[in-house]
This record gives C-alpha cells, sequence and structure tokens, in this order.
C-alpha cells in the first residue's frame, strides 16, 4: 500500500539499521503499568521454580558473587523507541539456570509489583539474557527495573522484565501480563511481532 | 492491518497541540484509554509511526487524536501543523488493554493527567457520561493556555457528573493563588482516599507519572488499583 501523507519528509537516520517501524532514541523512556516498586537489594530475593515445583534461591549477596558479564547491546521497545549500544552488566542465565534441573521448554518471569512475561526457556539461554543490576556503568534506577532487570535485548523490551523476582518453568506456554493484553506472545522486533496475531 | 483514515477536521486546542478527527471506515470500537499507532510516508518510501491516545469515546465512525508538538520532534510537528482535512492518514488499532476503563467496572475513577497525559482520560470521561460512575479529574498544565480541552472541562465541572480540578505549574489565572506541582498534600485534597476503593489512572510524561505514582503509594494507596501510562 502506498498512502503517501501529503507535505511529510521526516528524520533520515544516519545510516544505522532499526528493525521495521522503529526510530532511533538517546533519551531512555520509562515505559510500565504501574507505580515503581522500590525494592530495597536486602529485601531482593531471586527465586527459579522448575516444573516439578523444586526451588533455587539467591539474595543479592549470592548474586553478587556470582561472575558477572558486561553487556553492549540495541534494544528496542514496542513503542518503537530503539537506543543503541546500551551498556549492561549483570550475571548470565546460563550461570544462574547452570545447575537447575529442567526438561521444561517455557519461562514465565514474575515480577516485584505483580508484572509478568512468558519466554521460551532457550530464548534466555546460550549468552541471550542477563539479570543485569547496573546501567551505564551506574546501579540500575528502579524506574528502569532496579535493584536488578531480566534482560533479553533480542526480543521487545517489555520481555526485559524490571524488578525481577524470579523464573517458573513449564512444559506448557501460559501468557504474561501484555500478552494477556494484546501483546504478541514472541516479540521479534526484526519480524515486527507487535500485536496479537502479527 | 494498516487502514487509511480520512481526516475530517483539525481543531487547534491550544498553541502547541490540535485535536485531529478522523473518519475511519469500519472502525471496530474502542474502550476508553486505549491508543492508536500512526504511519506517515514520504514520497519515497521512508515511514515513521508513533503511538497516540484516542481522545474520544467511541461513537459511529468518527474518533479524535490530540496530538501535543514536540520541539524538534519527528512526527508531532507534522500531525500538529501539517496535517489538514481532507488528508489520509495510516493508522493501525486500537491497541491497548490495561489503561482502560471499561462501563460497568466497579467502583469510582480518579483520573490525574500532566499536560497531553489529559488525552486518553477525556476519552474516559466521555466514556462515562451519564453512567453512574463517579469520577475525579486533576488536571496538571504549565499555564493556563495550556490547557487542554478547556470548552468540555468547563462544561463537565459546571455539572454535577464528574469533579474537575486544575493545578498550575508555572503561571495560575487570576483568582488562584497556587502554583506548583502536585504535592501529597494537594493529593489528599482533591483524589479519592486509598479508602474509598477507586481505580486510578495516572497518565504523562514519564517525570510527572512516577512522581504522582509515588505519592499515590506512599498516601496509601493500593499500587495495584493505579493504572499509569507513560508518554515516552
Ligand atoms: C501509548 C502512548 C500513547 C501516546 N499518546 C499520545 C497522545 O495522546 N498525544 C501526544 O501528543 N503524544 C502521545 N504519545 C507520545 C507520542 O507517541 C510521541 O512520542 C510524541 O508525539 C513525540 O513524537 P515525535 O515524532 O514528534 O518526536 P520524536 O522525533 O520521537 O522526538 C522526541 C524527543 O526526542 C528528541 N530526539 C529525537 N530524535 C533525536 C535525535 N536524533 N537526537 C537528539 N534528540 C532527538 C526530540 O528532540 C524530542 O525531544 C503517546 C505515546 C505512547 C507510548
Amino acid at each position: 500500500m502506498s498512502t503517501v501523507s501529503p507535505g511529510f519528509t521526516g528524520r533520515r537516520r544516519d545510516g544505522t539499521e532499526l528493525p521495521p517501524g522503529q526510530y532511533l532514541t538517546h533519551e531512555f523512556p520509562v515505559l510500565s503499568a504501574g507505580p515503581t516498586p522500590h525494592i530495597r537489594t536486602e529485601h531482593w530475593e531471586f527465586t527459579v521454580t522448575t516444573e516439578t515445583g523444586e526451588q533455587y534461591k539467591w539474595d543479592w549477596a549470592a548474586l553478587m558473587a556470582l561472575p558477572a558479564e558486561e553487556i553492549t547491546k540495541d534494544i528496542h521497545c514496542v513503542t518503537r523507541w530503539s537506543k543503541l549500544q546500551t551498556t549492561w552488566k549483570g550475571v548470565s542465565l546460563d550461570t544462574l539456570l547452570a545447575d537447575v534441573e529442567t526438561g521444561a521448554d517455557f519461562v514465565m518471569a514474575h515480577s516485584y509489583g505483580g508484572y509478568t512475561t512468558n519466554v521460551p526457556l532457550e530464548d534466555l539461554l546460550d549468552g541471550q539474557s542477563w539479570i543485569a543490576y547496573e546501567f551505564d556503568g551506574e546501579p540500575l534506577d528502579p524506574e528502569h527495573g532496579g535493584p536488578a532487570r531480566l534482560l533479553v535485548p533480542h526480543l521487545y523490551f517489555w520481555k526485559s522484565a524490571k524488578w525481577v523476582r524470579g523464573l517458573v518453568l513449564s512444559d506448557t506456554e501460559d501468557l504474561g501480563f501484555w500478552e494477556t493484553a494484546g501483546y504478541h506472545e514472541y516479540g521479534d522486533p526484526w519480524k515486527e511481532q507487535r500485536y496479537a496475531g502479527d | 492491518m494498516w487502514q487509511v483514515a480520512t481526516v475530517a477536521d483539525v481543531r487547534r486546542e491550544t498553541a502547541t497541540a490540535s485535536t485531529i478527527v478522523l473518519e475511519v471506515p469500519d472502525w471496530p470500537g474502542h474502550l476508553a484509554g486505549q491508543h492508536l499507532d500512526v504511519r506517515l510516508t514520504a514520497p519515497d518510501g521512508y515511514r515513521a509511526s508513533r503511538s497516540y491516545s484516542i481522545a474520544s469515546a467511541w461513537s459511529a465512525d468518527t474518533i479524535e487524536l490530540t496530538v501535543e508538538k514536540v520541539p524538534d520532534g519527528e512526527v508531532s510537528p507534522y500531525l500538529v501543523d501539517v496535517l489538514k482535512a481532507g488528508d489520509p492518514l495510516e493508522i493501525r488499532g486500537p491497541v491497548g488493554g490495561w489503561f482502560v476503563w471499561k462501563p460497568g467496572q466497579e467502583g469510582p475513577v480518579q483520573l490525574i493527567g500532566g499536560g497531553s497525559g489529559v488525552v486518553p482520560l477525556r476519552s474516559m470521561l466521555q466514556a462515562a457520561s451519564g453512567t453512574s460512575t463517579p469520577m475525579r479529574l486533576l488536571y496538571s498544565v504549565r499555564r493556563p493556555e495550556s490547557v487542554i480541552y478547556v470548552h468540555d472541562l468547563k462544561e463537565l465541572a459546571a455539572s454535577d457528573d464528574v469533579d474537575v480540578h486544575l493545578v498550575y505549574t508555572r503561571e495560575a489565572p487570576a483568582g488562584e493563588p497556587r502554583v506548583g506541582r502536585i504535592d501529597a498534600e494537594l493529593l489528599e485534597q482533591y483524589v479519592y482516599k486509598p479508602t474509598d476503593g477507586a481505580t486510578t489512572y495516572v497518565c504523562g510524561p514519564t517525570a510527572f507519572v512516577e512522581a504522582v505514582a509515588d505519592l499515590l503509594v506512599a498516601a496509601g494507596h493500593d499500587p495495584a488499583r493505579i493504572r499509569t501510562e507513560r508518554f515516552g
């Protein structure tokens, strides 16, 4: 379809390739469904629950004791902004899940404040996701998900659950908060999977 | 699923904001608070899209958007200053299933908007008019000239259905002594109490939404009853 908008020229990008429908921002917009939870690190806890109900837990000190990685990735929000070369520090999910016994295919991430989002387990492994606690060399701000958030940069950013408190592994795929509110179950920015059915 | 709407009218709201009235054939209807995606295409095929809240309640086949011009923005200056009646506009939607108010939803409704954050709240006000749902609107603006929907709001304020209160952050009209941001005291005075069972909708620029939502939680409001929408 070619509906030209009379008089629109647009602001061209400088050759950087972005997923379809995205525009570049140098700011760091905030989008969330409710008030920002303020979680003190001494109260923070992260739990992985397997499909058989077995639980693995880390408190803040245990998370800090794990080997951390510096991560530089582009991020893409479903509301159409993309931010290039963002820098984070965090613990790889490969590290956290190394000793977890599971045959499950699906994960529901749960957050302080009640937010949830679903992700296939294979999308969290092999260097694709982290529990991030620093952004740009500083502790992660509460409004950006601090003290710790899931970081899954290859999917739309609502999958990178802020204020993450745990993962629940499952053999069946359930839908999370935005996924039940009309957004795509998987959310690949390069395939422009914004809304259910895309 | 993009579709081409026709601009029926563009109405100036303030020096920097316009309401765009769209004729949309076969509009499926929407819930108050939902938004649309708008897509612009240059003659050479270059495209840009942004999200805009729907400003009106569902009525037959026109819908309204209200856009505030962002200085140096790519899309909003076009929508506010260039777009005119008769032009086509590509849209997709309605979108969003959380920041919405549904007729029949339980309890009173507290609306708190900052700047163009009043847009989806106006849709809720329209959708609730004539129902028995009590609504209150607390609307923060820089100065009297920045008030969007002045006429609607005057009418609403004069009726018994809705309680409207404006907060001026930079410059107040004659007779209004208070100039300043929303604070705990003001919330205490103008919003439902935590025990009233209200659902609260807060919309506007990120810093505004953060500040107001934090104040509400600190005042004892249940975070689960506070819905927020941040415009970027
Ligand atoms: C769900 C939702 C609903 C919304 N509803 C409304 C609504 O009802 N009304 C409304 O007015 N808005 C609404 N918005 C905001 C809207 O989508 C746009 O973000 C807004 O109109 C600005 O778009 P723009 O293209 O004009 O500006 P952009 O081009 O996106 O620019 C935004 C800011 O970034 C800066 N910037 C952009 N590019 C660069 C660059 N390369 N270098 C430096 N700085 C840069 C600009 O100077 C400007 O300050 C909504 C947003 C969401 C997510």
